[in-house]
């Protein structure tokens, strides 16, 4: 972009522009012979006993050629950056701003609109349904999946589950700034068998196959360690991010193998955030788009 | 100048030939060793832009990047184009690249541009992502890595360093050099690989 150190090499670049460009027309002008009446001579060299050929001037259509690419370069030069300093408003860094700038003009005022209306206003337009579901596919489908169905440690969007709250403008606060879940291992301090009572605590919670005598010690071990983000009725938090436990669903998995590798080892999550790189317009309409998922 | 004197003169015909190709590099190539933004961390405005050599860790996980080829598939260079910046983030600055030698700007995108991947997923999205891409995106056609849950080889780490001294803008102390091998201790090819691609594009992430 010409912030060169030094002034000499705005000169260095013009220079040599301008003297390859009248280099090229003196050659040119130079081999502008016409053909003379009379026979052709022949050039001097000969090949293979009698291959000789004739010195006929250059094709007229030919030169012709380099004469346009020559004026070419001259317009092209007018107009654009390449020669020194000249033309800086029209390189691609100012290209870059008028098309951004044509967008705003164009998108803003939708932007606008939607951004003045209630979430779940906006969660049922539409037209804003469309665009928040262009926006998912190119900015959270990676995790949440193309339906928002989620994948392991990453959570399904499209059940009542809500890890950090499924108010509208929860889903938005979550968007805008991501969200950094920690679950702490409890390997050490419960020992294989305490996890395991626990893990079968836990799932005798959700109705899943147990065993009986260790849910039952689980209870006790769940109500010391556990209840302190997933409360005492293990429905979980959305202020501390800890989910409900009682229900089927569940991020990691729920088999006994899962559950004692979730608690042994803990967990270390995190949702990324999109407020500085998206801007609050898209993500309002990201947020509605996520509430018109949602079940609850 | 007739070009019956160039044709019969072979020294002539040399020099101007040599003079006739080396006019675009003259022109293209040479200037940009003498511009800030292409020589300095800033960018093209000239505000000084965040950009430091790879600690220990990114740089083998660079040279993994380079060995599984992933810059077959994948770019490393935002254009300035609205349909871009819209998906990636700030276009690419040349201030950005100048502790990437060689740089991985790739030429082809079948996957998606990686230049501004920093923070954008989580370190365990990277983890399942990497050793199987169908996990968390079924209609992925990257392929998977699945051997690189192994230890990261560093024991020519210093010798990459001290070359990028020689070669580079970069300028690690002989303190960094030093520490270079404790701090790949313990680190699998995973954990160099997350953290190369943690790491990319920081210095305009959140800039529009």
């Amino acid at each position: 972009m010409a912030d060169f150190i030094s002034g000499f090499w705005n000169m260095y670049v013009m220079v040599i522009v301008a003297l390859s460009l009248l280099f090229c027309v003196f050659v040119l002008v130079s081999n502008m012979t016409k053909r003379e009446s009379g026979p052709v001579e022949l050039h001097g060299h000969v090949w293979d006993e009698t291959l000789a050929e004739y010195n006929n001037p250059l094709p007229r259509w030919w030169m012709y050629l380099f004469w346009i690419t020559i004026a070419f370069a001259v317009v092209y030069l007018s107009i654009y950056p390449g020669f020194g300093k000249t033309n800086q408003d029209r390189g691609e860094h100012a290209q870059y701003e008028a098309e951004m700038k044509a967008a705003n003009e164009k998108y803003g005022p939708i932007f606008a609109k939607y951004r003045g209306m209630d979430l779940a206003a906006v969660a049922a337009d539409p037209e804003a349904k469309a665009m928040g579901q262009r926006m998912f596919l190119t900015y959270c489908a990676q995790c949440h999946g193309s339906a928002a169905q989620g994948a392991k440690g990453f959570p399904n969007l499209t059940d009542e589950e809500w890890q950090w709250g499924g108010e509208p403008e929860t889903i938005k606060t979550t968007i805008l700034g991501g969200r950094i879940a920690m679950m702490p291992p409890f390997g050490p301090s419960l020992g294989g068998e305490g996890v395991k009572d626990v893990a079968n605590y836990v799932r005798s919670l959700s109705g899943l196959a147990h065993d009986s005598l260790r849910a039952q010690r689980g209870a006790e071990l769940f109500q010391q360690n556990c209840v302190a983000c997933h409360g005492a009725d293990a429905k979980g938090g959305p202020a501390m991010g800890a989910p409900n436990l009682t229900n089927k669903i569940w991020l990691y998995g729920s088999s006994e193998a899962t559950i004692i590798e979730t608690i042994t080892n803990g967990r270390n999550n995190r949702m990324p955030q999109f407020g500085e790189f998206l801007g609050e317009d898209k993500v309002h309409l990201l947020a509605a788009y996520v509430v018109g998922l949602s079940k609850k | 100048m007739k070009h019956e004197k160039i044709e019969s003169n072979v020294f002539l015909l040399i020099v101007l030939t040599l003079l006739t190709v080396s006019v675009g590099g003259l022109l293209e190539i040479v200037p940009l060793f003498f511009q800030h933004s292409t020589t300095s961390p800033v960018d093209y405005k000239g505000n000084q832009l965040n950009v430091k050599p790879y600690d220990p860790v990114r740089l083998v996980g660079r040279d993994i990047y380079i060995r599984e080829g992933c810059y077959n598939c994948h770019s490393q260079m935002i254009r300035p184009f609205r349909a871009e910046t819209e998906r990636y983030g700030h276009y690419s600055v040349a201030g950005e690249y100048i502790y990437d030698h060689p740089f991985q700007w790739g030429s082809k995108r079948t996957g998606p541009d990686l230049a501004r991947v920093g923070g954008r997923y989580s370190d365990e999205w990277h983890r399942v992502h990497l050793l199987n891409p169908r996990d968390v995106v079924p209609e992925s056609n990257m392929p998977a890595f699945p051997w690189l849950n192994r230890p990261a080889k560093g024991d020519d780490i210093q010798d990459r360093m001290r070359a990028l001294n020689k070669v580079g803008l970069h300028k690690y102390s002989d303190e960094e050099i030093a520490a270079a091998p404790e701090a790949l201790k313990g680190k699998t090819e995973l954990d160099a690989v997350i953290a190369y691609l943690q790491g990319m594009g920081l210095a305009l992430q959140n800039v529009k």
